[in-house]
């Protein structure tokens, strides 16, 4: 429900290099346009007559000490001024390369953006780097001005030959600005009005350029994306609801629409939209924190998509091509675990390779090893476990996201595409099977509460002769005299029962494999404890069964030495312990996964 | 969707992430407009539960009807309501009021120290408890690791350089020019241990919009910030010694809006009000690089 009387608002962001004039301009567009408070102006003016130093527009910018000792902007502060069309909240960037995560962090929020060049010294690194910056954070509404035209004499050929060698360069990176402006904003020439003292320029002066920016489109028609931020029950408040809560990045979601979580591909109604001091609404779109109850209980967790049956659905692979900036003290490696996070999933990713470093300033393809910091590279991430994504030239919202390195976010990027991993037949066959399940009518989580144990598929790995069999046969009564609802699941079983019709070789594998992965999930659906052994288990064949089963289903043990090169085993055992003692570490193990309740009492 | 339907969408995102990240989460109440504000965008993002406790640092100088309007809700909402002080420095009397310290001293031993302890446990919390209505202290007291704070950009200088998730090291102090980027609704959650998290949903927010915002959910606030006749009322709440009303008139949520929108303190300060802030030429900027809020 617009509200016709309150203004619009913009965010712009100012970049461009160091002593560019950023901070005059924006000191410059408050003053001219009446949106500093009262006697501000002169009180600067003052401050700078005590100290006998000339006055500037950029000390109206510069709140804090540090700031006006060192001479340079250091973060992005936020200001206002309004134009006769809107209001504009300013994000100052700062220019100096040491602060190129500030000027990320402003420019990511900003719906359009000013590019400063001096007219006298012409393109500088960070005029380029922040072009190229601009158009991964996916800036569209750029305006560059060439400013400081008062110390070139106005004239039209300097402007000109910046124009056509800028225009050059940010074609090269798919960019095309709205407009080239020349301007002398500490005399304030073009700024506000068209200015007298450049007749030749016939276009818009900057503020007026800036009021025909439009304001984006709403994302509403676009797929249906919401990343789950957390499923919420407040039962000791007496809250009897199950709220799946998170915001939806684009399209639009109603009341009884059908819906698939992905990557675990579980599929459910929606029964309600949630909703706090107001009715609840019988649909949500992009932008808005909602949250949603559905028809089943399904576990889901935080890190899940929610998408609309019937829609375009997103990616899911280990496997991503991206495209990224780094802004991290040390090098991006391929050695060093990073973490992802793409909306609100999160995972730990390996760099597979790096297809190719760009210089920004550049902008020449070089060979490199590693990323170094302000770099802009082309890599392949491999996430540890499969997520959903959408590439970025698709839906920008679940095609972006940070890697993690440490504690600190070192990293931004786009999703150009996914690839395929080996995993993508028996995802689709998966999916296709949860989009037509049919569920029992008995909630997971009353079956779990009445067996006292949730469903879990346990699976015993490593190579021949580690006595799995025995430690599996052993797990079996040691849970069933607990009072769990478990069952061991022989391969061999399967070999001369199920599988009947698989001739028995080596080629043959994958498929039994995933014969085994069905029938495990279906003992787990049932609410059982599944135990099973496999020999030579591959990172691929386990890949299968956590698709087929459930990702969060699968515990792996692993005896004796590892088969795996990239999997990582829930518990690691050896032989020597002998199957008692190996038990009950898997029983432990449980515990601590909160399969199996915790042993009550002595 | 509206300029404040947006900034209410960001900050229940941001309450959402605060909540999914850290275990051990606390937020700032101090009773003002801002962060009651905040306590009902926390009802918003958690469909009218509040799954986390509130803090509030008592200096014993509040203004009495603030404690009230404190307890009242407490209670109404059923909060997790929690208070700390500094005992010492009030037993001794170390205080601005007492005239043993000068305003900005004052605001350093009783908001930010106590502040500081009280997150970190090493002082006493007390806790109300919902059967009596009376504050117990708590056994074993754990550090809070992410703290829910109200600060808006608009309000001065320091604020409008915070980020939404903004570190702060074992001494609570904050680096100013070294923060992490904060991109795409990514923000920083992986700190080393010892070290705390600020977080800020209200960054975004101008005094105009809290107040359009109270109006339009009907959000309950001190009476203080209304004209009871006397031709003034409070536009920031702190401290009787050190907090100032403004002269105005006004007596109801719109006729605040309405006065704000004539641009009346355009060129005035909101927290010109608090003495604290004008002391040494940069008070608020002084006092939160040592952890004020």
């Amino acid at each position: 429900m617009p509200d016709p009387a309150a203004p619009e608002k913009m965010s712009l962001v100012i970049v461009g290099h160091v002593d560019h004039g950023k901070s005059t301009l924006i000191g410059r567009l408050l003053a001219d346009t009446g949106s500093l408070p009262q006697g501000k102006l002169e009180q600067v003016q003052q401050d700078c007559r005590r100290n006998a130093k000339p006055f500037e527009y950029a000390f109206l910018l510069d709140a804090l000490k540090d700031e006006q000792s060192q001479g340079i902007t250091i973060d992005t502060a936020r200001t206002f001024f309004k134009s006769a069309v809107r209001e504009y909240i300013i994000i100052d960037a700062p220019g100096h390369v040491e602060f190129l995560k500030n000027m990320v962090s402003g420019a990511a929020r900003a719906e359009a953006a000013l590019l400063l060049i001096d007219a006298q010294e012409g393109i500088r690194e960070n005029s380029k780097r922040h072009g190229y910056l601009l158009s991964m954070l996916g800036i569209r509404q750029v305006a560059v001005c060439v400013n400081k035209m008062d110390l070139v004499g106005y004239r039209r050929e300097v402007f000109e030959e910046i124009q056509r060698a800028y225009r050059a360069f940010l074609k090269q990176i798919d960019l095309a600005p709205a407009a080239f402006l020349p301007l002398a904003a500490r005399e304030g020439e073009n700024l506000i009005a068209p200015s007298a003292k450049m007749p030749w320029f016939k276009g818009p002066s900057v503020l007026q350029m800036l009021d025909t920016f439009p304001k984006a489109p709403p994302i509403d028609r676009k797929p249906f994306r919401l990343p789950v931020q957390g499923v919420y029950k407040f039962t000791e408040q007496e809250d009897a609801r199950r709220i799946v809560a998170g915001r939806v990045e684009s399209g639009t979601l109603a009341v009884g629409d059908t819906v698939v979580f992905l990557p675990s591909a579980k599929r459910t109604q929606v029964l309600t939209i949630e909703a706090f001091n107001a009715e609840s609404p019988r649909s949500v779109s992009a932008g808005y924190s909602t949250g949603v109850t559905l028809a089943e209980q399904l576990y889901v967790n935080r890190g899940d998509l929610l998408c609309k049956v019937g829609e375009p659905l997103p990616r899911v692979s280990t496997l991503l091509r991206v495209k990224l900036f780094w802004m991290g003290r040390r090098p991006l490696v391929l050695q060093r675990p990073y973490t992802l996070k793409l909306g609100t999933a999160q995972a730990t990713v390996r760099v597979k390779a790096i297809e190719r470093v760009i210089d920004a300033t550049t902008l020449e393809v070089v060979t490199k090893s590693e990323v170094g910091r302000h770099d802009v590279a082309q890599c392949v991430l491999q996430t540890a476990a499969a997520i959903a994504f959408d590439p970025a030239g698709e839906l920008e919202g679940t095609g972006r996201f940070v890697l993690v390195d440490e504690y600190d976010i070192a990293g931004g990027g786009i999703v150009l595409e996914g690839i395929e991993d080996g995993q993508g037949d028996v995802r689709r066959q998966v999916l296709e099977r949860e989009q037509r399940w049919d569920a029992s009518v008995v909630p997971a989580e009353e079956r779990a509460a009445r067996y006292g144990h949730q469903a879990a598929f346990v699976l015993l790995t490593g190579k021949v002769g580690m006595a799995k069999q025995a430690v599996a046969k052993t797990l079996e009564p040691m849970l069933f005299h607990l009072g769990a609802k478990t069952y061991f699941l022989g391969m061999g079983n399967l070999l001369r029962g199920l599988n009947a019709d698989i001739e028995q070789h080596r080629l043959e594998r994958q498929e039994q494999v995933r014969r085994m992965g069905e029938v495990a999930h279906l003992f787990v659906d049932a609410g059982l404890l599944v135990i099973a052994t496999g020999s030579n288990v591959t990172d691929a064949e386990l890949a299968v069964l956590r698709e087929a089963v459930a990702r969060d289903r699968v515990f792996v043990v692993n005896i004796g030495p590892s088969g795996f090169t990239q999997a990582v085993v829930d518990l690691q055992l050896e032989l020597e312990a002998g199957p008692e003692a190996a038990a009950a570490r898997i029983l432990q193990l449980l515990v601590d996964r909160q399969i199996l309740p915790a042993p009550t009492g002595p | 969707m509206t300029h404040l339907e947006k900034i209410e969408q960001q900050s229940v995102y941001i309450f959402r992430e605060a909540y999914s990240h850290f275990k051990h989460l606390a937020m700032l109440w101090s009773i003002g407009k801002d962060s009651t504000v905040l306590l009902w965008l926390a009802r918003k993002a958690f469909f009218g539960h509040v799954p986390f406790p509130l803090v509030h640092i008592d200096t014993s100088f509040k203004i009495p009807e603030m404690i009230a309007y404190r307890d009242r809700l407490a209670r109404d909402w059923r909060l997790n309501m929690v208070y700390g002080r500094n005992a010492q420095a009030l037993a001794d009397q170390r205080t601005f009021p007492a005239g043993k310290l000068t305003r900005l001293e004052c605001c350093k031993a009783l908001k930010t120290d106590a502040l500081v302890h009280t997150l970190e446990g090493t002082w006493p919390r007390f806790r109300m408890d919902h059967a009596t209505g009376q504050y117990v202290q708590e056994t074993n007291p754990e550090p809070y690791t992410g703290i829910i704070v109200g600060v808006r950009a608009d309000e001065e200088g320091s604020r409008s350089k915070e980020r939404y998730f903004s570190p702060r090291d074992r001494e609570s102090a904050w680096n100013v020019g070294d923060q992490p980027p904060e991109l795409w609704n990514q923000f920083k959650t992986d700190f080393a241990p010892g070290t705390h998290i600020r977080v800020h949903p209200l960054l975004d927010w101008t005094e105009l919009d809290i107040w359009e915002y109270i109006e339009r959910e009907h959000i309950p606030v001190v009476p203080l910030y209304f004209d009871q006749g006397q031709g003034e009322r409070y536009r920031s709440l702190g401290c009787y010694p050190c907090t100032f009303p403004v002269k105005s008139t006004a007596k109801t949520v719109t006729e605040i809006i309405a006065e704000l929108k004539t641009g009346k303190f355009k060129d005035i300060a909101e927290r010109s009000g608090r003495a604290q802030d004008t002391e040494d030429g940069s008070g608020l900027e002084t006092l939160r690089r040592g952890g004020y809020m």
